[in-house]
């Protein structure tokens, strides 16, 4: 009678990749795998630039997440609205698959008259308590972003704070990217808390590289090992939707 | 802080627009937008009966959040929580054929909490606070935290000033985590406690909207926040008056409203009786001063009521006599 875990990577950057696979594609490639990835660009005072913006609206539209721009300043209360807002939103698809099911197939939430509406909204939001969570935390430390590192750092004390006070458990791992000897490095593995992550972030180089794409590409391959290690449901999106009969 | 992703001729619809639900028809006339937030955008609107105010939205999971609490809270029976639910709907975009959730309200009108009190006076910070608090307290009795607590989210109405919430978007059942917040007035930002929707958590945001309140200025966490708030109400003349109170809200002392409230009050009336002391004087006798003065304030209220039942019988009679 267990539920399954919704599985989240939370990628963080400034800016555009150089090197290895287009992230675009990785981040498909997650979704295939019932992984949303979600974006968040972290600006200076200055505007991203049109490749980099694009890139981080690809990559959280293909991953089936969200995306968000902002200022360091805002790093906290973004961080968190946008985890919450994807877990949301694939709760959500996950309900209307199942109304379909019920209903029949070309039946969305929209269709529905408003007051039922409501009650599959409570659905949604209990599951959004109870749910298990685990989420990749997967941060750009090249070039830029070092200064930026310490906000970065608070922000994910802030995210623990916020999911910590569900009523479901939550599970958090930290990669950076580009690592020291290859092109991500873990630094937190999976834990409940993140602030285990306080001693290990100073310790951090930043380098030239932003390989963006085979960061997530690793990132993916950490929830695939948990998973079998766990023994959940294999297969492709029943990850989450499977199991507790 | 969010982008929004709502279109933007969404917020600037023109006055005169009728927006009519697909689902029960009734029609709407815009007057005016009344403002705009992170879910959405609110207008004044015209209905066959009365004035109303008429969130729109593309995000039909933040209406319907939002439907679900002002639905609950037209079931709490007798007092205004918030705006009270009139209708919801979808209407169909004629520019993008695309179909916009939108909820009708009743439409509150007043000043925001920080306009009002430019207007009317400091001292009506206090007399609104407990206000606001009589209103949580009824909210958690019935099992919810209003969570996203700010001054923006307060209107005072008239004629008689009194408080209203607005936007219950962050409005959480107690047990779980907090729906939505704002950092200034969120303990977790404050690093002083955690983000559970317990009645504690409304709490330290009304210490923060009235630490605001004298503080007109937003400010940031510098360091250690809960030493920051304290130097911060010593420094202040007001909010020295309450700090006792202010105090034990921040450090989330109060598990429940009424123990705030009542202290509060006593806090009050004993600002108003006593002539200036020095502070650990003061809260040594603060007891006894208490009780004294809650009973000469019984007296003035009894008499006043003489006066004004007898005022209201002279009153009576003489339309009886014409
Ligand atoms: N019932 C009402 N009566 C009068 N004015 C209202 C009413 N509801 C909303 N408003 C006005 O519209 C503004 C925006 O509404 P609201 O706060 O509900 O939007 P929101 O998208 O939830 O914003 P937020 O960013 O605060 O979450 C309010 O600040 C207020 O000025």
């Amino acid at each position: 009678m267990r539920k399954g875990a919704l599985r989240q990577i939370l990628l963080i950057t400034d800016g555009c990749s150089n090197h290895g696979e287009d992230p675009i594609a990785m981040a498909a490639l997650a979704r295939e795998q019932g992984i949303t990835v979600n974006v968040i660009g972290v600006l200076d005072q200055d505007t991203i630039d049109e490749n980099g913006l694009r890139e981080i609206e690809g990559i959280a539209m293909s991953g089936g997440g969200v995306s968000q721009v902002v200022y360091a300043k805002q790093l906290s209360q973004t961080v968190q609205m946008v985890t919450r807002k994807a877990m949301t939103q694939t709760l959500q698809g996950v309900v209307n698959r199942e109304l379909k099911q019920i209903l029949g197939s070309d039946v969305s939430l929209e269709d529905l008259p408003p007051e039922k509406r409501g009650e599959v909204m409570e659905v949604v939001d209990e599951l959004g308590e109870t749910v298990e969570l685990e989420v990749l935390i997967l941060i750009d430390t090249s070039g830029s972003m070092k200064t930026k590192l310490p906000t970065v750092k608070e922000a994910l004390f802030d995210l623990s704070l916020s999911l910590n006070a569900r009523i479901g458990d939550n599970r958090f791992a930290v990669f950076v990217f580009p690592g020291k000897h290859s092109d991500v490095e873990k630094v937190l593995d999976w834990t409940p808390k993140l602030e285990a992550l306080s001693t290990i972030f100073p310790k951090l180089t930043s380098g030239g590289l932003t390989p963006t794409g085979p960061a997530l590409r690793e990132a993916m391959t950490y929830f695939n090992q948990k998973r079998s290690l766990r023994r959940l449901i294999s297969g492709d999106e029943s990850y989450f939707e499977e199991s507790s009969m | 802080m969010m982008n929004h992703t709502l279109k933007n001729h969404l917020c600037n619809l023109r006055a005169g627009t009728v927006i009519t639900g697909k689902w029960h028809k009734h029609g709407y006339k815009i007057i005016k937008r009344l403002g705009k937030g992170a879910n959405g955008v609110v207008y004044l609107a015209e209905s066959t009966k009365e004035l109303v105010a008429l969130k729109l939205s593309d995000n039909s999971t933040a209406i319907t959040s939002e439907v679900n609490v002002l639905r609950r809270f037209s079931k709490v029976q007798g007092v205004a929580l918030g705006p009270s639910l009139l209708d919801v709907d979808d209407w169909r975009d004629p520019y993008t054929n695309q179909v916009i959730p939108f909820y009708v309200m009743e439409y509150i009108k007043g000043d925001e909490f920080f306009t009002f009190i430019r207007k009317r006076g400091k001292e009506w910070i206090v007399i609104l606070v407990l206000q606001l608090l009589s209103a949580l307290e009824k909210l958690h009795k019935e099992g919810w935290v209003f969570g996203d607590l700010k001054p923006e989210n307060l209107l005072v109405a008239g004629p008689a000033p009194t408080i209203r919430l607005l936007d219950v978007g962050g409005t959480t059942l107690q047990g779980r985590a907090i729906k939505e917040f704002t950092e200034f007035y969120d303990r977790g930002y404050w690093g002083i406690g955690s983000r559970k929707a317990e009645p504690s958590y409304d709490l330290f945001a009304v210490a923060m909207i009235m630490i605001h309140a004298c503080y007109p200025t937003r400010f940031e966490k510098k360091g250690d926040g809960r030493r920051q708030l304290m130097s911060m109400i010593q420094a202040d003349a007001t909010l020295r008056k309450y700090q006792s109170v202010l105090i034990k809200a921040i450090n989330g002392e109060y598990k429940q409203v009424a123990e705030m409230k009542r202290d509060l009050i006593a806090a009050i009336h004993h600002d108003s009786y006593m002539p200036r002391q020095k502070t650990n004087e003061r809260t040594r006798t603060a007891g006894r001063h208490k009780k004294r003065k809650k009973r000469s304030g019984l007296v003035e209220t009894t008499m006043i009521v003489m006066a004004l039942l007898f005022i209201y019988v002279l009153y009576i009679y003489g339309k009886v006599l014409q």
